[in-house]
C-alpha cells in the first residue's frame, strides 16, 4: 500500500515520502478505528498476540514441572511443604514490574528474565492447589485402593492425581489467566507480546492501539478461561455428573 | 550486586522524594480498596445471606481475576484519559470481584445448622446475618480484602502509565532516576507489599472470633481455589 501510494507521488513533484493518507478517526485520534484496526492486525497484533501466547504457555509449563515436582515431594515428605509454601508465596507478593525490574541487573533485559518472573509467579497456585487436592483425596478410596494390592506409584497415578484433578486444573486455570495479565506488563522488559503495543501507545498517546492491544489481552484471558473450564469439564467427567444429581 | 548497594544509596539520599511517591502510591491504593469494599463486600455478604445469584457472584470473581491489569488501563487511558481517575477505576474494578466473591462465598457456606440453631431461638433475619453469619463469615472476607488490597498495591505501579503517580513513576523513568532510583524503588514497592500483607495478615487474626482461628490461617490460601468447584455441590 505504502509503496504504491509512493509510486504515484513520484510523478507529482515533492520527494518528501508521504505514507498514505491518514482517515479522519486516525487523525482525531478517537476511541477506536476500527478500520485501522484491521488494516494493521496482521502485521502488528497477530505476531504479538502470538508471543502473548508463546511467553504464557513455556511459564505456565515450566511452572507446572517444578510445582507438581514440589506438590507430590510435600505430599510424601510433609517438610517440605513450609520451606517452598514460603519460597513460593514470596515471589508471588513482589509487584510484577518490580520483581521484572529487580531481574534485569542480574539476568539482563530479555525474554529469559521475563520467563523467570513469570515462572515463579505461577509457582504458589500450581503448589497449593495440587498439593490440596492430593490432600483432599478421601480416605476411603485410599484404603480401597491398598486393600486391592495397588502400591504406592500405583495409587498416585490411578487414585490420587486423578482425583485430584479438579483442584489442580483449577490452579491451571488461574496460574494461566494470572500470566496472561502478568506477560502484558513483561513487554516492559521487552519481552515481547500483546504488552509492546501498550507501551508503543504510551509514546504515541494513540488511543487505538490502547484499545485494541488492551481488549486482545482481555479477550485472551477469558477466552483461555473458558477453554480451561470446558478441559476440566472434559477431562473430570464424573464431577460434572455428580453436580448435576445433586 | 553493586546495582542494589547504589540502590540503598539513591533511598537514603532522596529520602523526601521517596516518601512522596509512598503516600502517593498509598493514597491511590487504599482510595481504590476504600471504594471497592463499600461496593463489593455488602454485595457479597447480601447476595450470600439470601442464597441467590451464585452464578453472579462467582464468576464475577473469575472474570476480574482473568482481567489483566495492564489491559484494563490501556483500555481506561483510551476512554478516561490520563490520570487519577483513569487509575481508581482500574484499581476498583481489579479489587471488587475478589472481595465480592469472597463476602458471597464466607457468608454462603456458614454451617447451615448455626444458621437453622439461631432461627430457632428466634433471631430474625437481621440478628441472624449480623450475630452468626457474619462473625463466621469474617475470615473470609477479611481474607478478600486483604489479598485484593496486596493486589492492589502492587498493581498501582502500573499506575504511573496512566499517569497516576506512584512509586512506578519511578520505575518507569530510568532516564530521570538511574538504574539505581528504579531498583530502589522496585525494593520498596516490594517490601511495601510486604508491610501491608503482614499488617492485614495480623488484622486478619484480631478479627477472627478465637475459635476459628486455625480455619482463618489457611482461608487465604484456600480462597485460590475457585468455589465454583465445591459451591454448587454443597447447596
Amino acid at each position: 500500500m505504502i509503496g504504491a501510494t509512493s509510486l504515484l507521488l513520484a510523478d507529482s513533484g515533492p520527494v518528501i515520502p508521504k505514507f498514505g493518507q491518514a482517515s479522519n478517526c486516525i487523525v482525531q485520534n478517537k476511541q477506536f478505528c476500527a478500520s485501522w484496526f484491521v488494516d494493521n492486525f496482521n502485521s502488528r497484533f497477530a505476531p504479538r498476540l502470538v508471543e502473548h501466547i508463546e511467553l504464557t504457555l513455556i511459564a505456565v509449563g515450566v511452572g507446572m514441572v517444578i510445582a507438581f515436582t514440589a506438590a507430590i515431594l510435600a505430599y510424601k515428605q510433609d517438610w517440605f511443604e513450609r520451606p517452598f509454601s514460603l519460597v513460593s508465596a514470596f515471589f508471588y507478593t513482589i509487584p510484577s514490574l518490580a520483581l521484572f525490574e529487580l531481574l534485569v541487573p542480574i539476568t539482563g533485559i530479555n525474554r529469559l528474565t521475563a520467563e523467570i518472573g513469570l515462572v515463579s509467579y505461577t509457582l504458589l497456585i500450581l503448589f497449593r492447589n495440587t498439593l490440596t487436592g492430593l490432600r483432599g483425596v478421601p480416605p476411603d478410596a485410599l484404603e480401597a485402593a491398598r486393600a486391592m494390592g495397588l502400591t504406592s506409584r500405583q495409587r498416585l497415578l490411578r487414585i490420587e492425581l486423578p482425583l485430584a484433578l479438579p483442584a489442580i486444573m483449577a490452579g491451571v486455570r488461574i496460574a494461566a489467566v494470572t500470566t496472561i495479565s502478568l506477560t502484558t506488563v513483561a513487554a516492559y522488559i521487552g519481552a515481547g507480546g500483546l504488552g509492546a503495543p501498550i507501551f508503543d501507545a504510551i509514546q504515541t498517546g494513540f488511543k487505538t492501539e490502547f484499545v485494541a492491544a488492551g481488549a486482545l489481552a482481555v479477550a485472551l484471558a477469558i477466552v483461555v478461561d473458558l477453554l480451561l473450564v470446558l478441559v476440566q469439564r472434559t477431562i473430570t467427567p464424573w464431577r460434572s455428573r455428580r453436580l448435576r444429581n445433586a | 550486586m553493586h546495582a542494589f548497594v547504589d540502590a540503598f544509596n539513591f533511598f537514603f539520599n532522596h529520602l523526601s522524594l521517596m516518601g512522596d511517591k509512598i503516600v502517593a502510591h498509598l493514597a491511590v491504593s487504599f482510595a481504590a480498596v476504600g471504594i471497592a469494599l463499600v461496593i463489593a463486600v455488602p454485595l457479597g455478604v447480601w447476595l450470600g445471606h439470601m442464597h441467590r445469584f451464585s452464578f453472579l457472584a462467582i464468576n464475577v470473581s473469575n472474570i476480574g481475576r482473568a482481567l489483566p491489569s495492564l489491559a484494563v488501563i490501556s483500555i481506561g487511558i483510551a476512554i478516561l484519559g490520563i490520570g487519577f481517575l483513569n487509575v481508581l477505576v482500574a484499581l476498583v474494578i481489579l479489587a471488587g470481584p475478589v472481595m465480592l466473591t469472597n463476602a458471597y462465598v464466607g457468608v454462603n457456606e456458614v454451617d447451615p445448622d448455626a444458621v437453622q440453631a439461631a432461627r430457632a431461638m428466634g433471631m430474625k433475619p437481621r440478628q441472624v446475618l449480623w450475630r452468626v453469619e457474619l462473625p463466621l463469615a469474617l475470615p473470609l472476607i477479611f481474607a478478600g480484602i486483604r489479598t485484593a488490597t496486596v493486589f492492589v498495591v502492587a498493581t498501582a505501579t502500573l499506575a504511573t502509565f496512566a499517569g497516576g503517580g506512584g512509586l512506578g513513576d519511578i520505575i518507569a523513568n530510568e532516564a530521570t532516576y538511574g538504574t539505581a532510583g528504579v531498583i530502589a524503588a522496585s525494593l520498596t514497592i516490594t517490601a511495601l507489599a510486604f508491610l501491608i500483607d503482614g499488617a492485614l495478615g495480623l488484622v486478619q487474626l484480631a478479627v477472627t472470633p478465637r475459635p476459628l482461628r486455625a480455619l482463618g490461617r489457611g482461608a487465604r490460601m484456600d480462597a485460590m481455589i475457585p468455589p465454583n468447584l465445591e459451591a454448587g455441590a454443597r447447596r
